[in-house]
């Protein structure tokens, strides 16, 4: 028995470093290859004016009374209730319903929200007070975007309208009709306003 | 369209593409085990490696081959990581601490891939390509290697041998996850998942992330390459290739009850078996949808819906489906935080785990997880109407039933002692993200996590203390080696065996009827063992 286990277990020591080749360095280095070749956004999605279309880092402006940005969800990972989130330690906050820490929590962004935009508490939308799975999602949802849009047309100049035709540039509905939800790209969208 | 409707649809999608894909690749998975004739790159491989790939292996052969092939992979795997600061494209992250490189050594190893380190800090490109991806396909054709070595102890007849574990690993990884994996990797790159090989851009982390996603998905593994796991955009950056990294860790789980039909010439067998996972996965999938859209915690009231740790574009539709499916395979991804679900949702999702995951179960652990779940519903049968008990033509005696047993107990004696001792300690407090019920239940599930081979976390656990490290990883290894153990021995038991021809008194097990008797197998076996600690878990915060 234990001559069986020492001769397999070489067999395998032999393979296993055959396979480190082949799924370990062939087979991840042929998809980056094709990806190189093909799809240059497979590198990050990077944006113009810099960072990532796909991943959300909430922007501070210099002067919060005069808050030129659309805002993205809160993360886990920034150090404030809201914040711009930490991009080397993605992850959410994982707690739970019945967490007096993420009561608080929510209570805070819901009342510094309605005050940063200038409405009631109860018109602030759920996915602006609570926290991603990612820490970096890029989206929000079409109501917290329109809740935005009045202020950032203030503070811009640009007329609301102008406003929301770039939130319309920057919104896609669910794919194919039925997949996921509608969502508007915050960093996209940022850049789109900056542009203007 | 509301968000129930396009839920709906995004469901119906999926089994749509499942159904597409059953027959032919549950016939070609069948034609890869089967076939006389080696690939020529298969034989040279033989030849450079020195294989036997002509004899046949008795059963403890086959288990030593399993052993062996598997601690070598753990002594390579902890080695690449403590010797990260020597490997190129390491990026100055340094060597992996002892305790953290075994506890990850073994996690990818037994088909885990649970995570106590944050991906983005700790590793880099050679650790993660060489090291993890490569565990990321052999474990998985461990499993698939096993779960055919167990149907052809049902097929053949009058022999010792139950095949060749070099040849069927090596199948496994050439035929079918290497080839898969890379067009599924085209596909999510082309789908917007990110690939580099650079450490990152503007402060950003970026990873060879697509080839593992692909893999990790397909072979039912689930470590992110990301912390946040199918969470993060850079993994998961759409609605279009969250439904595509759903389909890809249902798909050969559930194509294998097919192979298992086809090689025991009757695909009424396998389709049985695979209604028994699809009733369970579709009832845990609607209690969590349910919970999640009818939230009772005092928080997710304050916020107005259950959207903490979810992303916008998933929605609650895309996080539950891939939340139940990766707690029904072994796949233990995450695109959404299960410790911030609801108690209904979070108590479906570790229920799918204890379980056993057999709704549809791991690459391979899923199959031979529900056929010894078969073995022991056959067996209940023909204790209440008194006769000898068979499947597929073979008897169950006392050799088969308790292999049968030890598969199926392993679990939960990992999982209720693991349990036990932790809660029994002073320290695990400081470790839980959370108090009262939900505290208890990070433990529960970090336990059943580990000892099904799942991975997926209450992640708000603190699990990089030495008790947790050795415990969980403890977990891991006899959670996977205990039942490949048992039910290679149940091969090895039943392919001795001349097949019976079925008589009047024997139980039919391609027809409804036994579906139900699995089934019900299923869930009395979680119930019995689980109950009390399902009670002061998810069901106390479901219900306060």
């Amino acid at each position: 028995m234990l001559s069986t286990l020492r001769r397999q277990t070489s067999t395998g020591l032999r393979l296993l470093v055959v396979f480190t080749v082949l799924c370990g360095i062939v087979y991840p280095l042929a998809v980056w290859g094709v990806s190189r070749a093909f799809v240059p956004s497979a590198e990050g999605s990077i944006l113009p004016t810099g960072g990532s279309s796909l991943i959300g880092i909430d922007p501070v402006a210099a002067d919060p009374a005069a808050d030129p940005y659309f805002h993205t969800r809160p993360s886990a990972s920034s150090e404030d209730v809201l914040g711009p989130a930490d991009p080397t330690t993605s992850g959410g906050s994982n707690k739970a319903g019945d967490s007096a820490d993420l009561l608080d929590a929510v209570s805070q962004r819901r009342a510094l929200i309605a005050e940063r935009e200038g409405v009631a508490p109860e018109a602030v939308p759920t996915d602006a007070v609570t926290a991603s799975g990612s820490g970096l999602d890029p989206d929000i949802s079409p109501a917290y975007a329109a809740l935005q849009v009045p202020r950032v047309a203030r503070v811009t100049g640009l007329p609301e309208a102008e406003v929301e035709r770039l939130v319309a540039g920057a919104s896609d509905g669910r794919i194919l009709g039925f997949l996921g939800e509608p969502t508007v790209n915050v960093p996209e969208l940022n850049a789109a306003v900056a542009g203007s | 369209m509301g968000p129930t409707v396009a839920g709906l649809l995004q469901v119906a999608l999926l089994l749509v593409l499942l159904a597409a894909c059953y027959v032919p690749l549950g016939d070609y998975m069948a034609r890869v085990f089967t076939a006389e004739r080696d690939w020529r790159v298969e034989s040279a491989l033989y030849r450079l490696v020195r294989v036997d790939a002509a004899g046949a292996q008795r059963w403890p052969t086959y288990a030593a081959g399993v052993l062996g092939f598997s601690f070598v992979s753990i002594v390579l795997l902890y080695l690449l990581q403590r010797l990260q600061p020597l490997l190129p494209m390491s990026f100055d992250r340094g060597a992996v601490e002892p305790a953290m490189a075994l506890n990850t050594a073994i996690s990818f190893v037994t088909n885990t891939n649970w995570q106590s380190y944050v991906p983005e800090q700790v590793l880099g490109n050679t650790v993660q390509m060489a090291g993890l991806t490569v565990q990321n396909v052999v474990s998985a054709a461990v499993g698939l290697a096993v779960a055919v070595a167990v149907i052809r102890g049902f097929v053949r007849s009058g022999t010792d041998r139950i095949g060749n574990f070099w040849v069927d690993l090596t199948r496994g990884v050439v035929r079918i996850l290497v080839p898969f994996a890379f067009v599924a990797a085209i596909l999510l790159v082309a789908m917007g998942v990110t690939m580099s090989l650079r450490s990152g851009v503007d402060g950003i982390p970026l990873a060879p992330t697509a080839s593992q996603e692909a893999v990790k998905m397909l072979g039912t593994n689930g470590g992110g390459i990301f912390n946040a796991n199918s969470a993060h955009p850079f993994e998961n950056p759409t609605a279009l290739s969250n439904l595509f990294e759903i389909f890809l860790m249902l798909v050969i789980p559930v194509c294998l009850t097919r192979t298992f039909g086809t090689m025991v010439n009757n695909r009424r067998q396998g389709t049985v078996l695979l209604s028994v996972m699809g009733v369970l996965w579709g009832a845990m999938l609607a209690v969590a949808w349910f919970a999640e859209t009818h939230p009772n915690g005092p928080a997710t009231l304050a916020a107005g819906g259950a959207l903490e740790g979810k992303e916008v574009r998933f929605g609650i539709p895309g996080s539950v489906l891939f939340g139940v499916s990766t707690t029904g395979t072994s796949t233990g991804a995450v695109n959404s935080l299960h410790d911030s679900y609801t108690g209904g949702a979070g108590g479906a999702v570790l229920l799918n785990i204890l379980f056993g995951e057999v709704a549809p179960g791991g690459v391979g652990a899923g199959l031979y997880g529900i056929l010894v779940l078969a073995v022991v519903a056959v067996f209940l049968a023909g204790l209440m109407v008194g006769r000898t008990p068979e499947y597929l033509g073979k008897k169950l005696g006392r050799r088969e039933v308790t292999a049968a047993v030890v598969a199926i107990l392993a679990m939960p004696t990992l999982v209720l002692v693991g349990t036990g001792l932790a809660i029994a300690l002073p320290g695990t407090r400081d470790a839980l993200n959370n108090d009262g019920a939900h505290g208890f239940s990070e433990v529960l599930y970090a336990f059943a996590s580990a000892a099904n081979n799942n991975g997926s976390a209450f992640a708000g656990i603190t699990v990089t203390s030495d008790f947790f490290q050795t415990a969980l990883g403890l977990a891991m290894l006899f959670g996977r080696f205990v039942p490949i153990l048992a039910v290679l021995a149940l091969a090895g038991s039943l392919a001795q065996q001349r097949r019976a021809e079925p008589t009047a008194g024997t139980l039919a097990t391609d027809k409804p009827l036994f579906g139900v008797l699995v089934g019900g197998t299923i869930v009395l076996v979680a119930a019995l063992t689980f109950f009390p600690a399902l009670a002061l878990g998810p069901l106390a915060e479901a219900l306060s």
